[in-house]
């Protein structure tokens, strides 16, 4: 168990490792680097020169890369390139409203999209089933920026509920953005709701249908104990990988949601970062996204062994 | 007669087909079972045997539902009850032992939670008694060391282990009647043969009803006092077993019969032409008719009656009398039988095969040794023309030895070589296609092996294509030639593999191996899923392709009688080691290694008279041991150490029979 731990630990490293040198590398290519940006139309002779100098950008490739590497576990990831701010202390308060912004809609969104799997799984090809699932895709398909205007209109609007859009700063404490970020979550729980909805139907349907339900009913267990103790456990397995792809979707910076509702998270500031070629920013936030989604699908991946003995044992006493 | 604990009368259950017509599943059957009494259903699949089992515990699946007649248990009817009610019984007064309990118990509740609960829900003890009271059924049904058994998930027991636990779950309402549906199917012989043991022990010290469900002649001859025979939703034939399984008085339970291959008898068994007619096809008359010998106009005209046939049983048949001519066994045609001094066509020389390849991390940090082999020490050369028939019980190796010869498995140590006495590469991959032409392998499972969106068409063009460049309509006139040798005919050829029944699968698997014109067909378990009529008829075209094309065929079942009707030569095989190798009549003759005779012993025949012989315990071993000889844990005449220590030497019989084992031939 330790061993199969530590190989996957190992194999997200190296991932994170891969992605590092691809960003580091595409990042190089691009034609530019920090002091053109910075000095513009003076980025010649001289100024160029001792400016390349003083950022270490003449130094080779290789000692760049280890540098910034170097400082990238340590959380360090330098300046931004307009040679002011610490990039660790402005992404740092980013990912916080991000991750927020996400615990809300997953709060909410996860136990929503699994309840309605379960109930339209249940009561297959009623109209319960017909409703909620052509609801969810519904949900699904209508553009975030749709929806988020159309909710804006009439929470924020007509009946003024809520705050239209965020103004909070991008270093408020998280409190500071309630209740500001709800509408932002409900758009987000809107989207995500379809896919871990359809994953759990379709698997609660196989599970009623499987032979051990069969077995069951006919040993005499009440119709729920059979759904609750027999079906859902083995049903809700599959879904464990699908949440973790939302979680990671969504910690990775909802970029169209946080523009609508000028919410001060991942996205947004990425979308700033590339129009004012801030390549440092850039770097750091995409490896801040491949670090994410690695962790978030160990993670899934230890909780789907887990929780399934089937994978449990078979490790434990292979060996 | 005492009054029947489950009364079935007149039952017809059906389901609404296309155009709202209903079509029958179950036609008028009654059945009538009391306290004490053992009833087995017989039938092939399609036959309505299960829905009939499950209809007397007040279940029927989706989309099923009773067109009229009833079921009543203890008096009351069944369907009329409420699902309180129903919820009571099932599993209480009324248990059921599944055919699969591997996928009937839950995947990720452990046994002792499942067993409690069947207590919980059918008895009322003190708390702390459940797990005293598991452990006690647990070892009732002869599981050894049940305190460590209600700790374990389902998939850590073997077939055999879950098996007796779904028995135990069974029992755990402490039931008058007991339902059985295929309560052995998958399981190997020796395992088979102590469930059924196990069962009938139960059932007397109960007194319980018992409803075997079944296809297996064997099993039921072994333990049911009463047979009903049934055919396309109808029962076509009861009596008592004696009566049913000697001298059947109906054309179809006759065919069965012959069907089914015989461990004492070296004649391929007869198939049965034809197929059952679908739900609600079997027009005016006897839905036997279209195969039957002896029909005649009257038999097409209307249905017949059950009709009293004499000896205690009632036949649906009107030609009942003259049935009794028709064979029931025996009197197939010759298996062809081979030229023991043929040039080799297949040679394994020290074959072993490891499974537990070490890791990446292995390798990185050293350490994890190999282990012992799966299967090791595997010499055998195959005469050209010659079929070889590997047996064993699952785990003996079988599988991972055709594997390894179709370079899907790497052996670990050893080489195979083909005719010419070229060492073939290890995997598929490296070998040319002209190497690949020589072997070519059937799956055991049809559904499996058939691409389900390829048409048979396209299916056979693969080999044609890539052996012999064949295109055009070159390679479609090929195709239907190849499709008529497996007496399909050009029409199959749009189907895709979903329109087929499971026979026609498995003649367009055949087909398709002998498309590329093979030296070598390497058949792995390829009558296992199918019923005895259709596996006589695969049987009888394997015997075919070897008279016309001469082919080598090394022939994997677990089925004993299978093995016989179609070897020449049998090596048996014990957790991957061979036991004993030899001509046909020589390896089931009266010589043989001792785990041979445990299985021989261990086979039920569809013969009343002949009950089993049970040797050895089937306990199961995960891996082979590291020294000595491969049967020792298990062997019923263990020397001593000497069996534990050293490799047993091969003793010749003569004949090219030999066995490896420590005790000399003379006491064999």
């Amino acid at each position: 168990m330790l061993r199969m731990l530590l190989r996957r630990l190992l194999l997200g490293v190296v991932t994170v490792w891969i992605v590092s040198v691809i960003i580091f590398a595409g990042v190089e290519a691009l034609p530019g680097d920090a002091c053109t940006a910075f000095l513009e139309r003076d980025a010649k002779g001289k100024l160029l020169e001792n400016c390349r100098h003083d950022l270490g950008l003449d130094k080779p490739a290789v000692t760049r890369y280890l540098d910034w590497a170097a400082g990238a576990v340590r959380g360090d990831f330098g300046i931004s390139a307009d040679g002011q701010q610490s990039i660790a202390s402005m992404v740092g308060d980013r990912v916080k409203n991000s991750f927020l912004l996400a615990a809300g809609a997953l709060a909410v969104g996860v136990p929503l999209a699994i309840l309605l799997g379960v109930i339209t799984g249940l009561w297959r090809d009623r109209w319960i089933d017909i409703l909620f699932s052509t609801g969810a895709i519904f949900a699904m398909t209508i553009p975030e920026f749709v929806s988020a205007t159309v909710l804006i209109l009439i929470f924020a609007i007509w009946l003024g509920w809520v705050p239209a859009i965020v103004l909070t700063p991008a270093d408020a404490p998280a409190l500071d953005f309630f209740p500001e970020f709800i509408l932002a979550s409900v758009v987000l729980t809107m989207v995500m709701i379809a896919h871990i909805m359809r994953m759990v139907r379709s698997s609660v349907i196989e599970a009623m249908a499987s032979d051990y339900v069969q077995m069951a009913m006919l040993k005499g267990v009440p119709y729920w104990r059979i759904v609750f103790r027999h079906a859902l456990p083995n049903a809700l397995l599959p879904a464990i990988n699908v949440v973790a792809l939302t979680v990671a979707w969504l910690l990775g910076g909802v970029v169209v949601v946080e523009v609508v509702f000028n919410y001060p998270g991942l996205g947004r500031t990425m979308i700033d970062a590339i129009s004012d070629r801030d390549l440092p920013v850039v770097q750091a936030l995409a490896m801040i996204v491949a670090a994410t989604y690695v962790g978030v699908n160990l993670i899934a991946d230890m909780l789907t062994i887990l929780l399934n003995p089937r994978l449990r044992t078979q490790r434990m006493r292979r060996k | 007669m005492a009054r029947p604990i489950i009364d079935i009368r007149n039952l017809s259950v059906g389901f609404t087909g296309r155009a709202g017509r209903t079509l029958p599943v179950l036609r008028n059957v009654d059945l009538r079972v009391c306290r004490g009494e053992s009833i087995g259903i017989v039938g092939e699949s399609g036959s309505g045997k299960s829905t009939l089992a499950l209809a007397s515990m007040g279940f029927l699946k989706q989309g099923l539902r009773v067109i009229e007649g009833s079921v009543c248990f203890n008096g009351e009817d069944m369907f009329a009850r409420k699902l309180n009610q129903l919820e009571a019984i099932r599993g209480g007064q009324l248990g059921l032992i599944p055919q699969n309990s591997g996928q009937s118990l839950t995947p990720t509740m452990r046994i002792g939670a499942q067993m409690a609960e069947a207590l919980e829900l059918h008895c009322t003890l003190e708390k702390d008694a459940y797990r005293d009271r598991t452990i006690k059924l647990l070892s009732q049904v002869r599981l050894p060391d049940p305190e460590a058994i209600i700790t374990r998930f389902p998939h850590e027991l073997s077939g055999g282990q879950q098996q007796r636990v779904a028995i135990a779950m069974a029992l755990a309402g402490e039931p008058d009647a007991l339902l059985l549906d295929e309560p052995t199917t998958g399981l190997d012989v020796t395992t088979q043969a102590h469930i059924l043991e196990l069962l009938q022990d139960l059932a007397r010290d109960r007194n319980m009803a018992m409803i075997y469900v079944s296809h297996d002649l064997g099993v039921i001859a072994r333990a049911c006092e009463r047979v009903m025979v049934m055919y396309a939703g109808e029962a076509v034939l009861q009596g008592p077993t004696a009566e049913v399984l000697k001298d059947p008085a109906h054309p179809y339970a006759r065919a069965l019969l012959a069907s089914i291959p015989r461990l004492c008898d070296p004649h391929l068994p007869v198939a049965l032409d034809g197929r059952p007619p679908p739900p609600g096809g079997s027009g005016p008359g006897c839905a036997f008719a279209p195969r039957c010998a002896l029909a005649d106009d009257q038999c097409r005209a209307a249905r017949p009656e059950l009709l009293d046939a004499g000896g205690g049983s009632q036949a649906r048949c009107l030609r009942h009398a003259q049935s009794h001519e028709l064979t029931a066994g025996g009197a197939g045609s010759d298996p062809l039988h081979h030229r023991p001094d043929g040039a080799p066509a297949l040679v394994l020389d020290d074959l072993s095969i490891s499974y537990a390849a070490p890791g990446l991390l292995d390798r990185l940090f050293g350490g994890g040794g190999m282990g012992v082999p799966t299967v090791d020490d595997i010499t055998i050369t195959i005469a050209s023309g010659e079929t070889l028939g590997l047996v064993g019980e699952s785990g003996s190796g079988k599988s991972t030895i055709l594997k390894a010869v179709a370079g899907l498995l790497p052996p670990s140590g050893g080489t195979i070589g083909v005719g010419d006495g070229n060492a073939l590469p290890e995997m598929v991959e490296q070998r040319r296609p002209q190497q690949l032409r020589r072997i070519q392998m059937i799956f055991q499972n049809p559904d499996d092996s058939l691409n389900p969106r390829h048409t048979v068409a396209e299916i056979l063009a693969q080999p044609l294509r890539l052996y012999d460049g064949l295109s055009g309509k070159a390679l479609t006139d090929r195709s239907v030639e190849i499709l008529e040798t497996v007496r399909l005919g050009a029409h199959y050829m749009d189907r895709l593999p979903g329109q087929l029944s499971g026979g026609e699968k498995q003649r367009v698997a055949i087909a398709r191996a002998f498309a590329a014109e093979p030296e070598i067909v390497l058949c792995d378990e390829i009558t296992s899923a199918l019923d005895v009529s259709v596996q006589a008829a695969m049987l009888e075209l394997l015997n075919e392709f070897k008279k016309m094309k001469d082919t080598t065929y090394v022939f994997v079942s677990h089925d004993l009688a299978v093995v016989r009707a179609l070897s020449d030569r049998v090596a048996v095989l014990y957790q991957g080691r061979l036991c004993e190798i030899g001509p046909t009549e020589k390896v089931y003759g009266q010589q043989s290694h001792p785990y041979t005779s445990v299985l021989l012993n261990a086979v039920l025949e569809p013969d009343p008279d002949a009950a089993p012989n049970l040797m050895a315990e089937d306990v199961v071993e995960l891996s082979p041991p590291a020294r000595g000889c491969p049967f020792q844990r298990r062997c019923t005449r263990k020397q001593g150490s000497i069996c534990e220590n050293e490799t047993p030497p091969w003793r010749e019989t003569g004949g090219g029979h030999a066995i490896r084992c420590h005790i000399p031939l003379e006491e064999l």
